[in-house]
């Protein structure tokens, strides 16, 4: 090994507390940038050749029933590749030891042979036999959270009949991947369960023998998607279609491209905070260095190392504790990455979900903490390269000074003299204080990005559980009813009050912008659910027109006073024209809401209503969802308190770890950046402080002079990190801002406390450290070395 | 090479001797030599325009009080430094046309430095101290020949922290002669040292200059140390106050301090 290099090595041993806080910053970036990059390929690889290999539909649309024969007439138009017609039917499970009613989605797939779109993988199990009717297929999801295995059953009420379906099997579908119930904001796979059943036996059950109420399509390679939905949909129309929508708005794909995205935003976004951070603190280190090896690097370029040789010298350094960060941030990237994988195993069901970390996303990662390992080292480096020779053979001179702006002011005629040192200190080097600031503000900022997610979910929550939802239980219909099924509904055991839902399902219209939505009507002075705006005040809906979730208004490019086209996707399909009247900022979904009696006069139509919204009596509950259970008219039953137990565990499970994770690293960060401070300013005047200790002064006081600079630079740093978390905070929210979900921006006092509290003990902890070393300075010994 | 004209491989530059008044080479020769330091709002007129010649295997000794403008000329022979008027001729090749790159190169081939504080590298080891020259230079002594002429065999893996001041600048001293230089350019190398020990390491530069025919250049402010000399130069206030030749050289031990 040449004599520079072990200078380089020896060199980084003498300084190892301060290169490897650095090390872990950076470490800690990559480890980011790979846990959240690779989750979004292996899943992003993952859905690609589930939805190739299971041939994943492209277009989805429901109808009431049409016959057989429409297949071909669907085939023929133009951009179709494969059609597949289903019968699909939502019963009502009867599940033992379960008094809540749990929806089961029965799904057609053919007895003979495979189908050819949206197929099913089997996990365990056999695949269905022709000629037995009963025997059907379960979804993963539902048989995990019921304990189902295949040779159980379980009862169910078909077209008003109870009947046992026998599981054969246990399967997937690249359809159901994100397996959630439309309105619902989590999946609770045990309130919901799926079954492939054979075409004929489901057919028959329903009496859709001859016909399809479901049609899936691939297209072919130079098909234009819109023409084909609306060729489709004109050919549906008389059949009671629904509407026809590309894969992009298909529930599973658009809950998993959303997350995807999310990924990837935050992939981005929060590497790059902890590389900026590394960033500054090796050049402060490197600069310091730089400046004690002054005599050093004049003695290399005297014995005739050239400027470049010794430049890349100091290069090295950077680059060696970017390499070992980025090396610990790969593996523990990895490792953490492979845990993320399995926690998205438990929601996004995946017959095959393998992690993998791509040469391309480790490369980024080598990349990106060499291009912070060069940015940080630049600067410093520049002064290596560009000191000459013969000066830098001199001691440096001794720093200048001048009396502080404070004191300037005369705002300090107190002062002590130790507080005269801390301060001109400070501002003879005011860059670097700003960068100490800056860094320290970053940990902070840091901890309030891993912290609010908290406070927004609890926001998020209490929102939409106790300000808008006030229900305990919605109840919708198969059907629309007229009013008179409101006033059987409220007479049922349990039910304190009810109100009416009326939901109507649409394609609206603007420009070239359509999208399906379903426009909730709600009666005035709504007490159970009802519209929220920002402050949190209910909104009276007003007598006419509609008043549009913001992020729908942004998608069909609409405001207040645009005319929105209705079409409607059901009954007599009328269409309608409508003016936005308002926007409201809603964290879940994109909702479209009316007055009900103006939506009525909308369609037409008498005081119908599509569910129920009911407040019940706790001690009743179990009888209603007996009685509810056994009306045919029920097409499924919600619980709030449900809801919000399925969402609770979720977050906690999902957002626990990320969340233990940011705390881990902003520590590291605030460490980090308070201990290098300390150890610069230890180095830089260890002599002067030395010189002190022999004039007298005590311990305690030259401590306050290192350490009061410290104190001062935290204190500064703390209510600016707070700041710039809270900005910070922002930009995530916007990188998760997707139609699925929106987290508001809500820091708490809580969230502002920790972090403020854990860099002030940071600071604290790595002040002690520094503080042991002045204790043992050793006073000839300081004395004798030259700066 | 002619002995008319020399080359500085390095800067390809050819110029005429000038007129020797002595039978030996000339190594360095320099006119004119200014150098104006800009210290904050000061003007510092280190050198004053100084004329030298100096040539092959003299042993030269620059004396002067502090301020007097030989560690500027120093640096400057050494290439460290540019003047900011007149020009250096090193061997036939003017040194002050070379750009950073040429005298980087200059001072990795021709030069070796001994400085007062020796500017060891901490880290390194007298073996690797030195070879931090040896790993560089076309046609090197190895550090352990190098450390054996400077008598440190016994110290080859001592850190500097471990070596006390008079070993230090040896290992200095074997780490300027290690590359074989052509000129050995010491500044106050018993500046920081005792008696004793100052001594011992005047020794090792006289052997140097004596056995490897180096020429050689030390700069004190110690009047004592010139008698060990060839010629002794004084410097005062940026100019050469003086010029002289010693008839008869001391050997180190027998200086009078």
């Amino acid at each position: 090994m040449r004599a520079i290099h072990r200078k380089l090595l020896r060199d980084l041993w003498q300084i190892r507390g301060q290169g490897l806080a650095i090390s872990l910053v950076i470490a800690a970036g990559v480890t980011m940038f790979i846990m959240y990059l690779s989750t979004f390929e292996s899943l992003r690889r993952t859905q690609e050749s589930y939805y190739a290999q299971y041939r994943f539909a492209e277009v989805f649309a429901s109808l009431k029933r049409a016959p057989q024969w429409l297949e071909r007439r669907i085939e023929a138009i133009p951009g179709v590749a494969v059609a597949n017609t289903r019968v699909v039917a939502t019963v009502t499970l009867d599940v033992e030891d379960m008094e809540e009613p749990v929806i089961g989605r029965l799904i057609s797939i053919p007895e003979h042979d495979t189908a050819t779109l949206n197929d099913v993988a089997l996990l365990a199990g056999r695949y269905i036999e022709p000629g037995r009717s009963d025997e059907v297929l379960v979804s993963e999801g539902f048989a995990l959270a019921r304990g189902l295995q295949p040779g159980n059953s379980v009862s169910a009420i078909l077209n008003g009949r109870q009947r046992d379906l026998e599981i054969v099997g246990i399967a997937l579908s690249p359809e159901y991947v994100y397996n959630i119930r439309p309105g619902e904001i989590v999946p609770d796979e045990g309130r919901f369960g799926l079954f492939w059943m054979g075409r004929e036996a489901l057919a028959t059950a329903f009496d859709m023998e001859g016909g399809f109420n479901d049609v899936a399509l691939t297209l072919t390679q130079d098909a234009a998607e819109a023409e084909v939905i609306a060729r489709l949909d004109r050919l549906l129309e008389p059949y009671g279609g629904l509407g026809a929508m590309p894969r992009a708005l298909q529930l599973s794909h658009w809950y998993l491209d959303a997350e995807l995205a999310g990924l990837q935003g935050v992939g981005m976004i929060i590497p790059i905070v902890f590389l900026a951070v590394a960033a500054f603190l090796l050049n402060v280190v490197l600069t310091r260095i730089i400046a004690v090896q002054r005599e050093q690097i004049a003695a290399l370029k005297a014995l005739g190392y050239s400027s470049r040789e010794v430049g890349l010298h100091y290069l090295q350094w950077s680059l060696v504790i970017a390499v070992l960060g980025g090396a610990v941030g790969t593996l523990g990237g990895g490792w953490m990455g492979s845990a993320m994988i399995s926690l998205y195993n438990q929601y996004f069901r995946f017959p095959f979900l393998e992690y993998q970390l791509s040469t391309d996303v480790a490369l980024g990662a080598v990349a990106i903490s060499f291009v912070a390992a060069m940015l940080g080292a630049l600067g410093a480096i520049r002064r290596a390269v560009q000191l000459p020779p013969a000066e830098a053979m001199h001691p440096e001179p001794p720093a200048s000074y001048r009396p502080s702006l404070i004191e300037r002011l005369g705002l300090t005629r107190g002062l002590s003299q130790p507080a005269r040192m801390v301060l001109r200190n400070l501002q003879r080097r005011p860059l670097r204080a700003l960068a100490s600031v800056i860094g320290i503000a970053f940990a902070a900022a840091m901890l309030i990005v891993g912290l609010f997610f908290v406070d927004a979910i609890d926001e998020l929550m209490f929102v939409q559980f106790n300000v808008a939802q006030r229900q305990d239980v919605t109840v919708t219909f198969v059907e629309p009813a007229s009013s008179r099924a409101l006033h059987e509904i409220r007479r049922l055991p349990g039910v304190v009050y009810g109100e009416a839902l009326r939901s109507v399902p649409v394609r609206l219209r603007s420009k070239h912008h359509s999208r399906q939505a379903a426009i909730t009507g709600l009666p005035v002075g709504a007490e159970l659910n009802r519209v929220i705006d920002a402050k949190l005040r209910a909104i009276e809906l007003p007598p006419a027109g509609l008043v549009l979730s913001a992020k729908l208004a942004e998608l069909l490019e609409v405001g207040p006073g645009d005319d929105l086209l209705i079409e409607v996707l059901e009954g007599a399909r009328p269409m309608r024209q409508a003016p936005v009247v308002g926007l409201v900022d809603e964290y879940m979904g994109m909702s479209v809401y009316m007055e009900a009696g103006a939506l009525h006069r909308l369609m037409r139509e008498g005081d119908n209503l599509s569910g129920a919204f009911l407040r019940v009596d706790a001690d009743q509950v179990d009888e209603l969802y007996r009685r509810l259970k056994a009306v045919p008219a029920v097409a499924g039953v919600a619980l709030k308190s449900a809801a919000i137990q399925s969402f609770r565990k979720t977050m906690d499970e999902s957002i626990g770890l990320m969340i233990f994770f940011n705390v881990l690293f902003a520590g590291i960060i605030a460490f980090g950046v308070v201990y290098n401070a300390a150890r610069i300013s230890l180095s830089e005047r260890s002599r002067e402080l030395a010189s002190l200790r022999v004039m007298g002064l005590t311990r305690g006081e030259i401590s306050f002079i290192l350490l009061g600079e410290l104190a001062t630079v935290t204190l500064i740093a703390v209510p600016l990190g707070l700041a710039l978390g809270y900005g910070l905070a922002g930009l995530v929210v916007t990188a998760y801002d997707t139609e699925v979900y929106r987290f508001p921006l809500v820091v708490s006092a809580r969230t502002y406390g920790f972090s403020a509290l854990v860099v002030v003990l940071a600071a604290v902890l790595s002040g002690l450290v520094v503080r042991r070393r002045l204790d043992h300075l050793d006073l000839v010994e300081v004395l004798k070395t030259r700066d | 090479m002619s002995p008319s004209t020399t080359t500085i491989p390095e800067t390809n530059q050819q110029v005429e001797p000038i007129a020797a008044d002595d039978d030996r080479a000339l190594v360095f020769s320099a006119l004119g030599l200014t150098k104006i330091y800009r210290m904050g709002e000061v003007e510092v007129h280190a050198l004053r325009g100084v004329d030298i010649e100096l040539r092959e295997s003299e042993f030269t000794v620059l004396l002067g009080p502090s301020g007097s403008g030989k560690s500027t000329l120093l640096n400057i022979l050494g290439g460290l430094d540019v003047p900011s008027a007149g020009r250096v001729v090193y061997r036939g090749g003017e040194l002050t046309a070379a750009d950073d790159r040429g005298l980087t190169l200059y001072r990795r081939n021709h030069v070796g430095f001994v400085f007062q504080f020796y500017n060891l590298i901490p880290s390194l080891t007298a073996r690797e101290n030195v070879a931090l020259v040896t790993e560089i230079a076309p046609d090197p002594l190895t550090p352990e020949a190098a450390l054996e002429l400077v008598d440190l065999s016994d110290r080859l893996d001592h850190f500097p922290s471990q070596l006390s001041g008079g070993e230090q600048q040896r290992v200095a001293i074997a780490r300027a002669i290690a590359k074989q230089p052509d000129v050995l350019l010491c500044d106050e190398p018993t500046g920081a040292l005792d008696l004793t020990t100052g001594v011992v390491v005047l020794e090792a530069i006289e052997r140097v200059n004596r056995e490897l025919g180096t020429t050689t250049v030390v700069i004190t402010h110690n009047a004592a140390i010139s008698e060990m000399a060839d010629r002794v130069i004084a410097l005062a206030d940026g100019k050469i106050a003086s010029e002289s030749r010693n008839s008869q050289k001391l050997r180190p031990r027998d200086l009078h301090w």
